[in-house]
C-alpha cells in the first residue's frame, strides 16, 4: 500500500499541494520575461504584442482547455474591450490607463456574461455557431456605430496619459512592455491560484464528464458562466491592452481571423496548463514576423497549411515529441519527494 | 415516517413507448432494496428518472416528503441522492484523490472555492484518506483513472457516490463487467455499507440479490409487477416465468 | 412587395443549394466542415474563368462547374477529409479553418482581391413580367433550378435505394455498415455530390453574392445557420430554413437598412435559445 513512513492522509496532502506548487521550469519562464525588459531593448515593441497576445491566448485556454468549451468569436471579448479602452481614454473618461483597463475588461467580462447563457446550449456546432455569431455581432455593430467607433478606418486620435501618472508610452514600447508584462503576470497568478483551487478542479471535471459532475452536485451551468466571465474579462484586458499600446483600434479585432489564429496560438503551445497559450504566442509571433518579410499577402496561406498539418499529424502525436521535454521537466521537478513517497 | 424515497405514478414515454409505466415505489429509511427484471424492462431509465437525468412524463417523486420531481440532477444531489452508473461513469485525466476530493469538497460546499488550493482545507485529508482507505484505492490514488484496471473503476464509482454522504444510495449493476477476481471486493463493500443509507440496488445477478436485498421489486416493461420480501419474490410463479428462459448467471 | 419576397425566395433558394451539402456531411459523418464555402467559391471561379477567358456559353458552363466542385470535393475527401472523420470536433474545426485560409490566400494569389463577375447571357439579363410583377430573369433561374434540385434531391433520398441506404447510415452508421451498406462509399459520393452543389451555386451565386477569395469566409456563417436552424436530418428542414432566412435578410436589408445585417444574427440567436437542435429536426425517439 502507502509508503512504511506516511500515512493515507499525509499523503494525500502532499500531493495535493503539490498540483499548486511551482515547478522550476516556471521560474525560469519569467525571469526569462522579465529579464527581456533589460536583455532585449531593442524587441519590446514585438515583446509588447506576444504579452497581450499571451494573454488574450490565456483567455481562451481558460475555457478550451479547462471548460471544453469550443469558441470560433473569442476575438468578441478581445474586440469590446479595445474599443472600451480606446475610447475612454480618447473621451476623456477615465485618464489613468490601468483604470481603465480594469474598466475595459469589466465591460468585456460583462457582455460574457450575458452570451454565456448561449454558449451553455447545443452542441459543439451550436457553440461554435453562437460564439461566432456573437463576434460577427459585434463586428457589425462597430461598423454601423462609426461616428462612436471611426467605423472602417478604425479609431483615430487617441492619446494615452502616463500610467500611474509617472510612465509615458514612448514609441519604443519600453514601458509599454513592462506594463503589459506586469499585467500579464498578475493574471497569470489569479488564473493560475483559480486553477489549483476546487473550482478549477471541477472545471477539469466538467470538461471530463460533465454528466457525472452533476451526479456529484455540481452546478454545471453556473460554473460554465463563471469561466466563461472570468474568460471574457481576461480578453477584454488584452484587447484594452493592445488599444493602450497602440493607440488605436480599428474592426478587425473583432474579425475571424483574429479568433482563428488565436486558436493556432493556443494549439500550437498546448491547452490545459495555462502556459501553452503564452509558449504559443511567442512562437507564433516569431513565425509571423519571420514569415511576413517573406510573404507579407499569402502568410495566411501558411497558418492554413500548418494547421492541417498539425491535424493530420495529431496532437497526440505531438505531445509524445515534446516527451524529452516532459522527461526533462520531471527531472527537475523539485516537488517529486512528496510525489515519490507515495508509491 | 416518511419513507426515504417515493413516486406516484411515474411515467416516462419516449415516442409511443412507454418506458416507464405507471411506477409506484415506496423505500423505507436504511433500506435494501434490489429492483431486478428482465433487459430492457427500464431498470436504468427509471434510475435516470429518480436521479433527474431524464424529465417524467408525469407522476411525482419525493426524497424524504419532499418533492423533487422538478429538481435538476445537482440539486437532488445536494439533498442527498447519489447514484452509480452501470456504465462507469469517471474522469479519466483525473486520480482518484483528486476525484475522490473534488466529491467531498463539493459535499462540503466548498466546490465553489476559487482561491484556496485545493485540498488545503482542513479535515479534508484525513476524510478523502478514510475513503480511500475503505474502498482500497490508497495504492493507485495518484494514478490516471484512465489506466486503473476496470474493478478498480468500479470500486472508485462507489467510492465516489459514498463520498457524498448520501441518504439514499442508487447502485446501477455495480459489479458489471467486473472480472470474477475482483468482484468480492464491489460486494464487500456493498456489504459494508453503513445501516443510515438507504440503498436501492439494481440488480441482474440474483446471488447479489439475494446476499444482499432485503425487499425486492420487479420491473417488467416498464411496469411493477411485484413487490416483496426475498422469500416471496422468489416463490412467486410470475417472476419464474418472466426469467424463464433468461440465465440467472451465478 | 412582392419582388421583395421574390428576391428572398431566389436568395433563400440559392442559399438551399450552397449549404445542403454542408447540412447532409453534417448529419452523416458528424463532420463539421467549415471549407465548404471554398468549394462553392471554387464553382464560381470556374464558371468565371469558363464563360470569361474561354468562352464558353453560360448554360454549358453551369454543370461544368459543378463537376469541377464535385471532383474537387472526390479529390479531397479521398485525400484528406477521410483522416478526420473520427478526431474531435475541435480538430475538424482547426483543421477546416485550415483549409478555408489555405483556399482563400490560393484564390488570391491566382485571381486577385478583386470582385468578379461572369459574363451573364443577354436572356438572363433583365426583367421578365409575370402576373404584373417585375421577376429578375436570372432569379427566374435560380428560383427554377435550385427547385427542381430541392425537388430532385428529395425524389432520390426518399424514392431510391441509394437514398435510403444514405438515411440509413445517417440514423446510424454501426447499424448500417452491419447491414451490408457500404458507408465509406456513401460518404464520398455524399461529400463529392455536396461539393459539386456548392459549387454550382457558387456559380449562381456569382452574379449576385459577388465572387472574390475572401467568398468562403464571409458566408460560411449564412451555410452554419441554415445548418443549424434546418437541422441535419431532412432535406426539408434545410430547405425550409434557407428560404425563411433569404427572405429574412432580404427584407430586412431593405426595410430597415441600417440593420438589415442583423436580422439574420438574431434569428440565429433566437432560433437557438428556443430550440437548440434546429427548428426543423424530427425529434428522435432514442
Amino acid at each position: 500500500m502507502t509508503g512504511p513512513s506516511l500515512p493515507t492522509a499525509q499523503v494525500a496532502a502532499n500531493l495535493l499541494a503539490a498540483r499548486a506548487r511551482w515547478h522550476p521550469l516556471e521560474f525560469a519562464f519569467w525571469l526569462t520575461a522579465f529579464a527581456a525588459i533589460w536583455l532585449l531593448p531593442n524587441r519590446h515593441l514585438i515583446l509588447t504584442e506576444i504579452a497581450w497576445l499571451g494573454l488574450f491566448a490565456l483567455s481562451l485556454d481558460l475555457i478550451l482547455g479547462y471548460a471544453g468549451i469550443i469558441s470560433l468569436g473569442h476575438a468578441a471579448f478581445f474586440g469590446v474591450g479595445a474599443y472600451a479602452a480606446a475610447l475612454l481614454a480618447k473621451h476623456g473618461l477615465i485618464n489613468e490607463p490601468v483604470l481603465a483597463l480594469i474598466a475595459a475588461g469589466a465591460i468585456a467580462g460583462l457582455v460574457g456574461f450575458a452570451t454565456s447563457f448561449l454558449v451553455l446550449r447545443g452542441s459543439d456546432l451550436t457553440r461554435l455557431m453562437v460564439s461566432l455569431g456573437v463576434a460577427l455581432i459585434l463586428r457589425e455593430l462597430a461598423n454601423q456605430f462609426s461616428w462612436l467607433t471611426g467605423g472602417a478606418d478604425g479609431l483615430q486620435g487617441v492619446t494615452m496619459q502616463p500610467i500611474l501618472g509617472r510612465f509615458r508610452f514612448d514609441m519604443f514600447g519600453h514601458n509599454s512592455y513592462v506594463y503589459a508584462l506586469l499585467v500579464l503576470f498578475v493574471l497569470f497568478l489569479l488564473a493560475r491560484r483559480l486553477m489549483a483551487s476546487p473550482f478549477g478542479l471541477s472545471l477539469v471535471a466538467i470538461k471530463g464528464n460533465p454528466l457525472r459532475a452533476r451526479a456529484l452536485g455540481i452546478s454545471v451551468e453556473a460554473r460554465l458562466v463563471a469561466i466563461y466571465t472570468v474568460a471574457a474579462f481576461y480578453a477584454g484586458i488584452a484587447g484594452g491592452l493592445l488599444a493602450q499600446t497602440q493607440a488605436f483600434a480599428s474592426l478587425d479585432v473583432f474579425s475571424f481571423d483574429r479568433s482563428a489564429d488565436l486558436l493556432l496560438v493556443l494549439i500550437i503551445g498546448g491547452t490545459g496548463y495555462l502556459y501553452g497559450g503564452l509558449i504559443g504566442a511567442v512562437i507564433f509571433k516569431l513565425m509571423q514576423d519571420f514569415l511576413a518579410t517573406l510573404t507579407p499577402q499569402y502568410w495566411p496561406f501558411w497558418i492554413g497549411l500548418l494547421l492541417v498539418l498539425i491535424v493530420l499529424v495529431g496532437r497526440e502525436r505531438m505531445r509524445r515529441w515534446a516527451r524529452p521535454v516532459r522527461v526533462l521537466a520531471a527531472k527537475l521537478d523539485w516537488r517529486r519527494p512528496a510525489a515519490e513517497q507515495a508509491r | 415516517m416518511t419513507a426515504a424515497l417515493q413516486t406516484f405514478g411515474l411515467v416516462r414515454r419516449f415516442g409511443g413507448i412507454a418506458a416507464t409505466n405507471n411506477v409506484g415505489l415506496t423505500i423505507e429509511a436504511g433500506a435494501r432494496h434490489a429492483l431486478i427484471g428482465p433487459n430492457g424492462a427500464g431498470k436504468t431509465t427509471l434510475i435516470n428518472l429518480l436521479t433527474g437525468v431524464v424529465r417524467p412524463t408525469a407522476g411525482r417523486i419525493l426524497l424524504n416528503g419532499e418533492d423533487i420531481t422538478r429538481l435538476p440532477p445537482h440539486q437532488r444531489v445536494r439533498r442527498g441522492m447519489a447514484r452509480t452508473f452501470q456504465i462507469s461513469q469517471l474522469f479519466a485525466d483525473l486520480t482518484p484523490l483528486e476525484t475522490v476530493g473534488l466529491a467531498i469538497s463539493e459535499r462540503r460546499g466548498d466546490g465553489g472555492d476559487w482561491w484556496r488550493v485545493a485540498g488545503s482545507k482542513p479535515g479534508l485529508n484525513a476524510e478523502i484518506a478514510e475513503i480511500l482507505d475503505r474502498f482500497r484505492l490508497s495504492a493507485v490514488m495518484h494514478e490516471r483513472v484512465a489506466t486503473l484496471p476496470y474493478g478498480r473503476q468500479r470500486l472508485l464509482e462507489i467510492a465516489v457516490a459514498i463520498a457524498c454522504r448520501p441518504q439514499v444510495l442508487l447502485l446501477d449493476e455495480p459489479a458489471a463487467g467486473v472480472p470474477d477476481h475482483e468482484r468480492q471486493e464491489i460486494l464487500a463493500s456493498i456489504a459494508a455499507l453503513p445501516d443510515t443509507v438507504t440503498v436501492l440496488l439494481i440488480e441482474h445477478d440474483m446471488d447479489i440479490v439475494f446476499s444482499f436485498a432485503r425487499k425486492i421489486s420487479v420491473l417488467v416493461n416498464g411496469a411493477l409487477l411485484t413487490e416483496g420480501t426475498v422469500e416471496e419474490v422468489s416463490r412467486d410463479p410470475r417472476v419464474k416465468a418472466v426469467y424463464l428462459g433468461e440465465t440467472a448467471h451465478a | 412587395m412582392l419582388t421583395i419576397l421574390f428576391d428572398g425566395i431566389a436568395y433563400g433558394m440559392l442559399l438551399f443549394v450552397l449549404a445542403c451539402g454542408l447540412s447532409v456531411t453534417l448529419g452523416l459523418m458528424n463532420l463539421i466542415n467549415l471549407a465548404h464555402g471554398a468549394f462553392a467559391m471554387a464553382g464560381g471561379y470556374a464558371l468565371v474563368i469558363l464563360v470569361n477567358n474561354y468562352g464558353v456559353p453560360f448554360w454549358a458552363a453551369l454543370p461544368l462547374a459543378f463537376v469541377v466542385s464535385a471532383l474537387l470535393g472526390l479529390v479531397l475527401e479521398k485525400t484528406l477529409y477521410v483522416h478526420v472523420y473520427r478526431k474531435s470536433h475541435l480538430d475538424q474545426v482547426l483543421f477546416t479553418i485550415g483549409l478555408v485560409f489555405m483556399a482563400v490566400a490560393m484564390a488570391d494569389y491566382t485571381m486577385g482581391m478583386t470582385q468578379v463577375f461572369a459574363r451573364v447571357p443577354p436572356e438572363l439579363q433583365g426583367q421578365l413580367q409575370v402576373f404584373g410583377i417585375g421577376m429578375g430573369r436570372y432569379r427566374l433561374l435560380i428560383i427554377v433550378i435550385c427547385g427542381a434540385l430541392a425537388l430532385g434531391l428529395q425524389y432520390v433520398l426518399v424514392h431510391t435505394r441509394f437514398g435510403s441506404r444514405l438515411r440509413a447510415a445517417v440514423d446510424d452508421q454501426r447499424v448500417a455498415r452491419g447491414l451490408g451498406i457500404n458507408v465509406g462509399h456513401i460518404f464520398t459520393l455524399t461529400f463529392a455530390f455536396g461539393s459539386g452543389l456548392a459549387g454550382l451555386g457558387g456559380a449562381l451565386g456569382t452574379e449576385i453574392l459577388g465572387l472574390d477569395p475572401a467568398f468562403p469566409l464571409k458566408y460560411m456563417i449564412y451555410f452554419l445557420i441554415v445548418v443549424t436552424v434546418g437541422g441535419t436530418s431532412s432535406i426539408t428542414g434545410p430547405f425550409l430554413a434557407s428560404l425563411l432566412l433569404g427572405i429574412a435578410d432580404v427584407a430586412g436589408k431593405y426595410y430597415v437598412p441600417k440593420l438589415g445585417a442583423f436580422v439574420i444574427y438574431t434569428i440565429m440567436i433566437v432560433v437557438l435559445i428556443w430550440r437548440p437542435q434546429g427548428l426543423f429536426t424530427r425529434t428522435a425517439a432514442r
